[in-house]
């Protein structure tokens, strides 16, 4: 899922300080699972909000929705009818929720309420890593189903570097070296043979490098 | 085996002498007199001398334009090159680069991360890695075409190297990783400075069991120890490194003004004990802010003067 | 055990407090509280393991929280204590009942009492 974090409450402040009415629109998909923009951060954060603005003598409409998802049409127009109660839109959903709301509600600013940080999933409770970097051309299957693209600190494809040290990254070590997990896996596997396999240059235009991306289904399309 | 490149150090390696190179880290300013003195101290002991790369993520005067300084002198340089900060254009650019002041060696690695050094909120590139960077420039030396498919006008005659850590995690891939180097064209080889001969050796055996020894030139990398407590950082906060307690212990044994001299002695046993095992073609004595105890090492070790070609 | 405890206490009974939500308590300081606390089980005694834990991280999330916005953390705490240990409760019954009447009214109190006026 995309996993993201609460923005500091600070910077939610400045930018809705000079707006009146302002929704705070929640997501109930990932954002929710990571524990950052869902229903009841929602209510936290409006709670929050109100009580501070009271406190500074501001006091303003700070109303709460979570919709089922930002990222589809069908969600997004739920709120039309109330949309012109509000001069901001604090959206808590991640950066394609954000963008996707401002591009059907242009009369006011829709600002981030958080940080999107990375595609990943939970390790336990509180706990979310990356394992995806969305390159567009998956290797896992030669890989030992380990992605060294958004693992590896450095994506390496012929790895590890000089600096895999006890099984953990050179940078920090929390973090895995995903080399090491990648032999290991290989090893457990039996497939040692294929660590030999020089991999080729990475094709990178299926990634950000090669600019905004699209995917097109004429098969599902009407 | 015969010569691909005008490459001092290839001819060297290919009349079966033994070799011997060093390394120099260019400065933190644009005043390249600082390196080109630390060079002219060694250039008679040493057949290349190394220029490193924004070593551990940190900015300095770039790597070729220190090699070209270098051979602006009559001296030969070996082009190291990180694939950290620039993508596949870049690289090729700079091969060309290079070899267009006929700079004949270059040594292909990955780089540090950027986090360590002066810039770590900087973007990195790792566009190919080290074993892919091999593959490139061989590519373009012996296809004498772009990755991209055209041709090069007069491709780089660039002898190839990689580097290898006989020390380094995992243990069990130390030897598929040098086989697979080869197998991406790597030509010569510079190891980690080796402080425990005994691990070092037993890492050559398993070399040339594969027969590996045979398909390129490796050079054993040394580092003179100044002091105890250099041994003792290095023993325990570089990850990567191999120090033995009985080499920590027999500098802390010597009195602290007779440690550095100490520790060029264990580097010049090092080199006489590892001129005896097979398949090692050379040395690479990497002495960092102390490049002027170079020449000594070499004449001690027996490895003086260097054989003309 | 009858013991005396000041009458300016309200309690909200909860079968663990692990069930308390940041949100609970940042809406019982909007709709003007003026401290709010939680008393649940010794750490480690816990019936439903860590849900006392829980509601400790909870507490401490909406005390950064009230801090930022004005309120003002010190307004809420955390108390463990065993079931038994009923001198304890009228203990921190007293102790932050005198913490908030020296910090005085929720200032969310005051300022809704001058938006009305």
């Amino acid at each position: 899922m995309i996993v993201a974090d609460k923005k500091p409450i600070e910077e939610i402040i400045e930018d809705i300080k000079g707006c009146d009415k302002i929704l705070i629109l929640g997501c109930n998909e990932c954002v929710t699972v990571c524990e950052a923009g869902g229903k009841k951060e929602v209510g936290i954060l409006a709670s929050a909000l109100r009580m501070y603005f009271l406190n500074k003598g501001n006091e303003k409409k700070i109303d709460e929705i979570t919709l089922e998802r930002q990222c589809d049409h069908e969600y997004l127009e739920e709120i039309r009818d109330v949309s012109d109660q509000y001069d901001a839109i604090v959206s808590l959903a991640c950066g394609v929720g954000v963008q996707f709301t401002a591009e059907k509600y242009l009369s006011m600013p829709v600002y981030p309420g958080v940080n999107t940080c990375f595609l990943g999933a939970t390790e336990e409770r509180g706990v979310w890593t990356e394992r995806c970097q969305a390159c567009g051309q998956c290797i896992l299957s030669t890989t030992g189903g380990i992605c060294p693209v958004s693992r590896c600190a450095k994506r390496i494809l012929n790895g590890p570097c000089g600096g895999s040290s006890k099984g953990k990254c050179e940078i920090n070590k929390e973090i895995e070296c995903a080399w090491q997990l990648i032999i290991d896996r290989l090893n457990y596997l039996d497939r040692m043979d294929d660590y030999e396999n020089v991999y080729e240059i990475k094709d990178w235009s299926t990634e950000r490098a090669g600019g905004p991306r699209k995917v097109i289904r004429e098969d599902v399309q009407v | 085996m015969n010569v691909k490149t005008p490459s001092k150090l290839e001819k060297i390696l290919s009349s079966g002498q033994l070799a011997v190179t060093s390394e120099c880290g260019p400065p933190r300013g644009s005043d390249p007199a600082e390196i080109i003195e630390k060079a002219e101290l060694i250039k008679d002991h040493v057949d290349a001398i190394n220029i490193t790369d924004n070593q551990t993520s940190v900015t300095r005067l770039c790597s070729l334009a220190a090699c070209i300084h270098l051979k602006l002198k009559g001296l030969e340089p070996v082009l190291q090159m990180v694939t950290r900060d620039r993508n596949r254009i870049a690289i090729q650019s700079d091969i060309l680069g290079a070899s267009s002041f006929d700079i004949n060696n270059v040594l292909c690695l990955s780089g540090d991360h950027q986090s360590f050094g002066d810039c770590a909120p900087g973007q990195n590139v790792y566009d190919i890695d080290s074993i892919q960077l091999i593959q490139t420039v061989r590519h373009m030396r012996d296809e004498g075409k772009f990755l991209g498919g055209d041709d090069i006008k007069r491709s780089p005659e660039m002898f190839v190297g990689a580097a290898a850590n006989p020390f380094a995690d995992p243990f069990e891939i130390r030897v598929p990783r040098l086989a697979k180097k080869i197998a991406a064209g790597a030509e010569f080889i510079q190891t980690q400075c080796i402080y425990n001969l005994e691990r070092f050796e037993e890492w050559m055996k398993l070399v040339c069991d594969r027969g590996l020894h045979e398909k390129v030139y490796i050079l054993a990398g040394l580092t003179p120890m100044k002091s105890a407590g250099m041994a003792r950082y290095m023993k325990n906060r570089v990850p990567g490194m191999d120090v033995p307690d009985e080499v920590v212990k027999r500098l802390s044994d010597t009195p602290k003004e007779k440690q550095a001299e100490e520790g060029i002695k264990i580097c010049i046993e090092s080199i006489q004990r590892l001129k005896e095992v097979e398949g090692i073609s050379g040395f690479h004595i990497m002495a960092i802010e102390w490049e002027e105890k170079v020449p000594g090492i070499v004449e001690a070790a027996g490895l003086y003067p260097r054989p003309e070609v | 055990m009858r013991l005396q405890y000041p009458s300016s206490i309200k309690i909200i009974r909860v079968p663990c407090t692990g069930k308390v939500d940041v949100l609970h308590i940042l809406r019982a300081f909007e709709k003007g509280a003026d401290g709010v606390y939680a008393v649940g089980c010794l750490e480690g005694s816990c019936q439903f393991n860590n849900g006392n834990i829980r509601a400790r991280k909870r507490i401490e999330q909406a005390q950064k929280i009230l801090d930022t916005v004005g309120v003002g953390g010190e307004r809420v705490q955390m108390y463990n204590l065993s079931s038994g240990e009923g001198t304890h409760f009228a203990e921190f019954a007293v102790e932050m009942e005198e913490r908030i009447q020296k910090l005085g009214p929720n200032p969310v109190k005051l300022n809704k009492k001058e938006k009305a006026a």
